[in-house]
């Protein structure tokens, strides 16, 4: 049987008059799209196997090369769109489910960019941060209900584990293995120089890591890998993943050929065996389970670090939170449907899910609502893109923010989607020994920090502007905010006005 | 055009306060004369006073201040206070018709004792028992407004400039130990009485000035504990702020001073190990009553007054003592009208309460 024949997505634009055939981009695609002629003495290019990751047009020394669309469509169909109709001859083909990369691409509605922030007039002066200080520091974890004095009526200060936290912002989870050991590293140095937290992810945690235990959070997913003695007592914070945004409902999976030398150690599996994690955890199948592992991991740690409990937002999620806030966890991580991953099926990717600004403004309503809402941190992720995004979330309630696909960016990702493939030719979600070396950890984990310096003065300069000095005192508060082109559901969900209200 | 309560008005000001350590009467014409210099930090539409120490002949019973807007509003209100509480006396307060002061509602004062019995079904203590009734009233009952409910202390308040509300009411009639006025400079309100100032609970009174950034941060955080912000303004939710964290955590003055207007991160870190410990503990716990943007307050009760500023001192507030008494206001010239003497005066710095107590047993 033959298979249907699918015209390429994109086409590789070459310009003779600047190419000097120096064969770097033939070097540089691990996708091999480049190859040199030497009979006829040109370069050529095979775009069935191009991902438009634009690492050839990158490195390009003449800048002959750009990468575009391709204008080869089938008949246009308002309703069979093109995708559509190549999804269908792909699985005819193979008979198999699509797999993608990275956050939802569709073009579903962005709360983020529907929401405008206040600013200071006249009646309270704006605050200028390079003038005046302008905090950013946070504590994640639960609060006490009622203070203790002791015999001598002195405040006593101790409280349950809090996470500290230089600005409301995390590197969220990202395994090792499905991303690469320069990567891990960079992020784990950019953590700790800035003063937030990584996350391991489910892929345990390498050896070499652990010095940069403070700024962890380890994860303890449905598959257990990597989960020891050691790696608990590491970390600065444990977290249980429950879901993620990409694909709530379904466990990760690593294919074999990811499982290579170090990953296959740190995640304690055989080399070549496919990670594949249960949708459950076998041992919670309801929300009394939940609360047993969250003890069983506070005993391992002796209730010194707080536990996270990362879920993904679904419908009920208000519900689902209030419960989990009251199942003994210290920090609810919320990921919503844009929130990227290294593989997940297509169809739940692109289907399954909310949004975030959604999820959020429920939840953090919900907890006020019932009186919890001070037994556990909010962290929201899926999709945070900028400082505006971190402010805007901030003001819904959250706490803190995980990103993830800014993250990946800033160390060189292109968004081609195509992680799963493991031939990523930034270096970054690959194991292959001369891909990952492209990725240079001192390079990575400056970039990293310089996009979180960044970050840290607009959310102070718009802090400032709103008159507001601590993030403190941005937390939950919505009345900075206003909605343009919102409906009455919307803006009764998100709990706030609309623009000239 | 909105009532407040449905929509956000913010608000200039000025305010005033006077103690006298001694718990000495000092009578209620000093203060409001002490707001003609500030005259333009006002605009006429609320002016108002808190006084302490004026009902010395019913000092344990509670004095509920109301504003009804109809006589039939207020044989309800009536009833269901009679439902909670033995009530003593209850009469019309004392006012004089003066041209600047127009549209006033029914205003009634209630001496009053909670029933026993019922404290105790609702497994409250007594001043919880009193919160609660006031804020049902305030929440529930349309046409009525309790602005005023703490013991041997009462808040007068109305739509007009402060010098006139002092006269209106007869403040000069009254004798009390502490006296807060404010004057209210609202960028917009349909002039409602219950939107004046002082805002008071129990004793507590606050008078403020400013516009503070975290309001919403802070109302939806206070709000999870049985308070209902319902005239969404800054000087009603300082005034909860202030209740929950003395009366409910029993936290200290100062401790509370360091909760709304913590120390910056910087400020604690320098700070002796103990100290630091100590402020640390309390940002942690209580970040989101963390008060940021402009505010000078004097927030009084039985036996004391404290005037603290916001940690970046965004609004004006002097202090200044003449023996036994000690003075505080927006304005050094509203200090002189009171004591044209006045010495020792002061500008404290942004987060440093003030805090005067009247000598034990002097009240």
């Amino acid at each position: 049987m033959k298979d249907h024949f699918i015209y390429p997505e994109f086409e590789v634009v070459r310009n003779d008059n600047r190419c000097i055939q120096c064969r770097v981009c033939e070097r540089q695609c691990a996708n091999e799209v480049h190859s040199f002629d030497p009979e006829r003495g040109i370069m050529l290019s095979d775009e069935t196997k191009c991902v438009n990751c634009q690492r050839c047009v990158s490195l390009c020394p003449t800048r002959a090369l750009k990468i575009v669309k391709s204008d080869c469509r089938l008949r246009e169909n308002a309703n069979w769109a093109d995708d559509t109709i190549k999804e269908i001859y792909k699985q005819a083909n193979s008979g198999g489910v699509l797999l993608s990369s990275m956050g939802n691409p569709k073009p579903l509605p962005v709360y983020w960019d529907k929401i405008l922030i206040n600013a200071s007039q006249v009646t309270n002066p704006p605050i200028d941060p390079l003038r005046e200080p302008m905090e950013t520091k946070v504590f994640l974890g639960k609060k006490p209900e009622k203070i203790k004095r002791n015999e001598d009526g002195e405040l006593v200060t101790e409280t349950t584990p809090q996470l500290e936290l230089s600005m409301p912002v995390m590197f969220s989870a990202m395994s090792y293995g499905s991303i690469s050991y320069n990567a891990h590293a960079s992020l784990a140095r950019a953590a700790t120089e800035l003063g937030i937290c990584y996350n391991t992810g489910e892929g345990g945690l390498h050896e070499d890591f652990y010095i940069y235990g403070p700024n962890t959070v380890v994860q303890v997913a449905s598959g257990r890998f990597g989960v020891h003695k050691d790696y608990l007592e590491a970390a600065a914070a444990v977290e249980i993943k429950m879901g993620q945004g990409a694909k709530p409902g379904i466990g990760g999976h690593l294919p074999g050929a990811k499982i290579v030398g170090d990953v296959s150690k740190t995640r304690m599996i055989p080399e070549g065996s496919d990670a594949i994690s249960p949708a459950p955890h076998h041992d919670i199948y309801s929300i009394e389970d939940l609360r047993q592992l969250v003890y069983s991991l506070k005993e391992a740690t002796e209730y010194k670090k707080p536990v996270i409990v990362k879920v993904a937002a679904v419908h009920n999620i208000a519900a689902i939170a209030s419960g989990i806030a009251r199942s003994g966890a210290d920090i609810i991580a919320i990921d919503g449907f844009r929130g990227g991953t290294g593989a997940a099926p297509t169809r739940i990717r692109d289907n399954v899910g909310i949004p975030i600004e959604l999820a959020l403004a429920s939840v953090d309503q919900r907890l006020r609502d019932e009186g919890i809402r001070n037994n556990v941190s909010l962290v929201v992720g899926g999709s945070v893109r900028s400082a505006a995004d971190v402010v805007k979330a901030v003001a819904l309630g959250a706490d803190a923010v995980y990103v993830a696909t800014a993250a990946l960016l800033a160390m060189g990702c292109h968004l081609c989607r195509t992680c799963q493939s493991g031939k990523c030719n930034w270096g970054i979600a690959t194991q292959r020994p001369e891909l990952v070396k492209r990725l240079n950890p001192d390079m990575g984990s400056r970039r990293l920090v310089n996009l979180m310096d960044a970050w840290r003065h607009e959310i102070k300069e718009l802090m400032g502007g709103m008159g507001i000095n601590s993030i403190e005192s941005l937390r939950g508060n919505r009345l900075m905010l206003r909605g343009v082109g919102l409906t009455d559901k919307e803006l009764e969900i998100l709990g706030i006005s609309h623009a000239g209200e | 055009m909105k009532l407040e309560g449905e929509v956000r008005i913010p608000s200039g000001c000025a305010i005033a306060a006077v103690i006298s350590r001694e718990g000495k009467g000092i009578t209620g014409d000093v203060i409001y004369n002490a707001m003609k210099p500030m005259h333009d930090r006002s605009n006429g539409l609320g002016g108002g006073f808190a006084a302490y120490g004026i009902y010395p002949e019913y000092r344990d019973l509670y004095a509920f201040h109301i504003f009804f807007d109809h006589r039939s509003t207020r044989k309800e209100c009536e009833a269901y206070l009679k439902e909670r509480f033995e009530i003593v006396k209850g009469e019309l307060i004392p006012t004089r018709k003066i041209p600047e002061i127009t549209n006033e509602p029914i205003i009634w004062r209630y001496f009053c004792a909670p029933l026993g019995s019922m404290v105790a079904s609702e497994q409250v203590d007594e001043s919880e028992f009193v919160a609660r009734t006031v804020m049902k009233i305030n929440t529930e009952m349309k046409g009525a407004y309790v602005f005023s409910s703490g013991k041997n202390m009462g808040c007068f308040k109305a739509v007009g400039y402060p010098e006139d509300v002092g006269v209106f009411y007869k403040l000069e009639e009254y004798e009390g130990y502490s006296w807060t006025a404010h004057g209210r400079y609202p960028t917009n309100t349909p002039g409602w009485w219950g939107g004046a100032h002082p805002f008071s609970l129990l004793d507590s009174s606050i008078v403020h000035n400013g516009e503070i950034s975290s309001y919403d941060a802070n109302r939806r955080f206070i709000e999870m504990f049985g308070y209902k912000c319902t005239l969404q303004t800054d000087t009603e939710v300082i005034t909860y702020i202030l209740d929950y964290l003395l009366r409910r955590q029993g936290l200290t003055m100062e401790e509370a001073a360091s909760v709304i207007a913590a120390p910056f991160w910087s400020t604690i870190n320098a700070k002796p190990e103990k100290e630091k410990e100590r402020l640390t503990f309390l940002r942690q716990v209580f970040p989101s009553l963390l008060i940021t943007g402009p505010f000078s307050i004097v927030y009084g009760w039985n036996g004391g007054l404290m005037a603290l500023n916001d940690r970046l001192k965004l609004r004006s507030m002097i202090t200044a003592e003449k023996d036994d008494k000690v003075f505080i206001a927006s304005e050094e010239a509203a200090v002189r009208v009171m004591e044209p003497d006045a010495e020792n005066f002061y500008a404290p710095a942004g987060g440093e309460p003030v805090i005067v107590r009247v000598k034990e047993g002097k009240f």
